[in-house]
């Protein structure tokens, strides 16, 4: 008997139509699909690569390395306060332009201008070339010619994006639709401390992805985090999410909550109670406010609400908290097998040591669970690989990754179709 | 000793003179180091840290709730970081009985920007 009522079809599958066969795992270890998707995905799709808070002043600037593109975008603020991206590369002969000791890692300050290492050529912030050195050895050029590369950027949100292709086919509110946009309405700027954090996994980045957006495994996965007596009964009941939604090549799964402070004593870690915090964040919520319909959020109306976990194709999770914050995922993809995994925490600031401490509690402990699921994933790779096993039955509770995978699948075929017809 | 020297050595307010033992090995100011020292630590000496910081708690995060976060005097800062380490080990020594998470053999994540203090 379903905890929360399915669609009228029986199922989300079935009500998303996305068919119910057990599923391939073919573009998970196939070098040839990755190499499809570099192109048919990652210089098509709108791909977030940060927020506002990253560029703070006029001349603010990150790096972000695309190594799934072979290539390195620089995004800067303006003097006239406009978020501009451009590829890293020098015009002249074809340098790096921005990063410090390492070429390959990325890098972020403020600058009044770019200057390239190797020969002196210079930038302003809006692109164009403003110097060039002993320029009279040169022939016949002109400087106006010969400005940074841009790249499309569009900002939703407070979110950064930008797109690799060279007319993007939607702008990025066509891209996200109506259902993400919906999150505007939600106070990301309010949440302005930061948690950073960067790993490589040894595995496709979908797999990541698939880990994330069900939480069947939670129960079992990550049992050993939890006193027994919550392990038990949490595996007993098992997972249900209330609530799924599927929009354009986007999805969401919201959940229930539980108040934690309610537990008794044998459910929770001592360390919960005494910080009153644990991995669904502070137990004491900040003030933020705002209308939970007009931002999309706990769509089945859960009190206690948990969480809304919005995955934004191809590779961005936006997971808002019931107390009051929210994380990011990026899964930037290396080769085939690996790619590098970012998870970034977002906090109204603590106002106070103790409000700090719990905010130390949330960040840990999501660093734990995220260890296992990093884990788990080059185990399931390497045996994917072995193609001992063709085909995996997904249940209805792993709807999502049902999702990913048809869509991936999709944008590969239209591309394909695309370079066949020369378009 | 001399009160000069006992100023320059002690790490924490002197209300925690009970946790000066643990001071010089778990006031660690970033993530990774708390992470790294406790992979490197056996289970009982995370142990006896755990129940001598767990025990003082509540003063220790009264004592630096005096303070606003951006202006915590030195010794105060270093009370915040050994509280950092308390989290840090009470995972271990609550649920694992070890210093790293079960089955995370080959996984990393290092934290590359953290809030202060």
């Amino acid at each position: 008997m379903a905890r929360w009522p399915k669609p009228p079809e029986g199922s989300w599958t079935e009500h998303y139509q996305l068919g119910t066969e057990p599923i391939s795992y073919e573009d998970s270890i196939s070098p040839e699909f990755y190499e499809l998707e570099r192109e048919a995905i990652y210089k098509r799709a709108w791909l977030n690569v940060g927020r506002v808070e990253q560029l703070p002043r006029k001349g603010s600037y990150f790096t972000k390395e695309l190594a799934v593109a072979r290539t390195s975008v620089v995004i800067v603020r303006g003097t006239d306060d406009e978020v501009r991206a451009f590829y890293n590369v020098c015009r002249h002969r074809g340098n790096k332009l921005v990063w410090s000791d390492y070429p390959n890692e990325e890098t972020s300050g403020v600058c009044r201008q770019f200057v390239c290492k190797y020969h002196g050529w210079r930038y302003d912030l809006d692109g164009a070339c403003s110097f060039v050195q002993q320029e009279q050895e040169f022939f016949d050029l002109d400087k106006a010619d010969y400005g940074l590369v841009p790249v499309h950027c569009e900002v939703w949100a407070g979110f950064i994006f930008v797109n690799l292709s060279k007319e993007p086919e939607q702008n990025l509110r066509d891209f996200l639709g109506p259902d993400v946009t919906k999150l505007e309405n939600y106070p990301f700027h309010l949440q302005t401390e930061r948690w950073f954090y960067r790993g490589t996994v040894n595995a496709n980045w979908k797999l990541y992805m698939d880990a994330f957006q069900e939480f069947y495994h939670a129960p079992v996965l990550h049992a050993k985090q939890t006193p027994p007596d919550w392990s038990v009964a949490a595996q007993q009941a098992g997972f249900e999410a209330p609530s799924y939604l599927i929009s354009g090549p986007h999805r969401l799964v919201s959940t229930a909550g539980v108040h934690p402070w309610s537990l008794p004593d044998n459910m929770l870690k001592p360390t919960e109670r005494t910080t009153r915090s644990g991995l669904f964040g502070p137990w004491d919520k900040p003030d933020l406010e705002f209308d939970q319909k007009a931002a999309g959020i706990n769509p089945a109306g859960c009190d206690p609400w948990g969480l809304d976990s919005w995955q934004i194709f191809p590779n961005f999770t936006i997971l808002v908290w019931g107390q009051g914050w929210y994380l990011t995922y990026h899964y930037w993809p290396t080769s085939a097998h690996t790619h590098v995994f970012e998870g970034t925490l977002y906090f109204v600031p603590a106002k106070t040591p103790r409000e700090r401490v719990a905010h130390e509690l949330a960040a840990a402990s999501f660093k734990e669970y995220g260890l296992q699921d990093a884990n788990t994933l080059e185990a399931t790779q390497t045996m994917l690989e072995s193609r001992v096993i063709e085909r995996f039955p997904l249940n209805d509770q792993e709807v999502l990754c049902r999702h990913l995978h048809k869509v991936a699948a999709e944008w590969v075929d239209e591309y394909k179709k695309l370079e066949e017809a020369g378009v | 000793m001399t009160p000069m020297t006992e100023t320059k050595t002690r790490l924490l307010p002197p209300e925690f003179a009970d946790l000066e033992p643990f001071a010089a090995t778990w006031c660690l100011a970033t993530e990774h180091e708390r992470f790294e020292r406790r992979l490197a630590t056996p289970m009982d000496e995370m142990q006896a840290f755990y129940d001598a910081i767990t025990a003082r708690y509540e003063e220790a995060m009264s004592y630096c709730d005096k303070f606003p976060l951006d202006d915590m005097p030195e010794d105060a800062v270093n009370l915040m970081h050994l509280l950092y380490s308390m989290i840090a080990v009470s995972f271990p020594v609550e649920c694992w009985g070890q210093g790293r998470v079960p089955d995370t053999g080959a996984a990393y994540l290092d934290l590359l920007v953290e809030p202060g203090p």
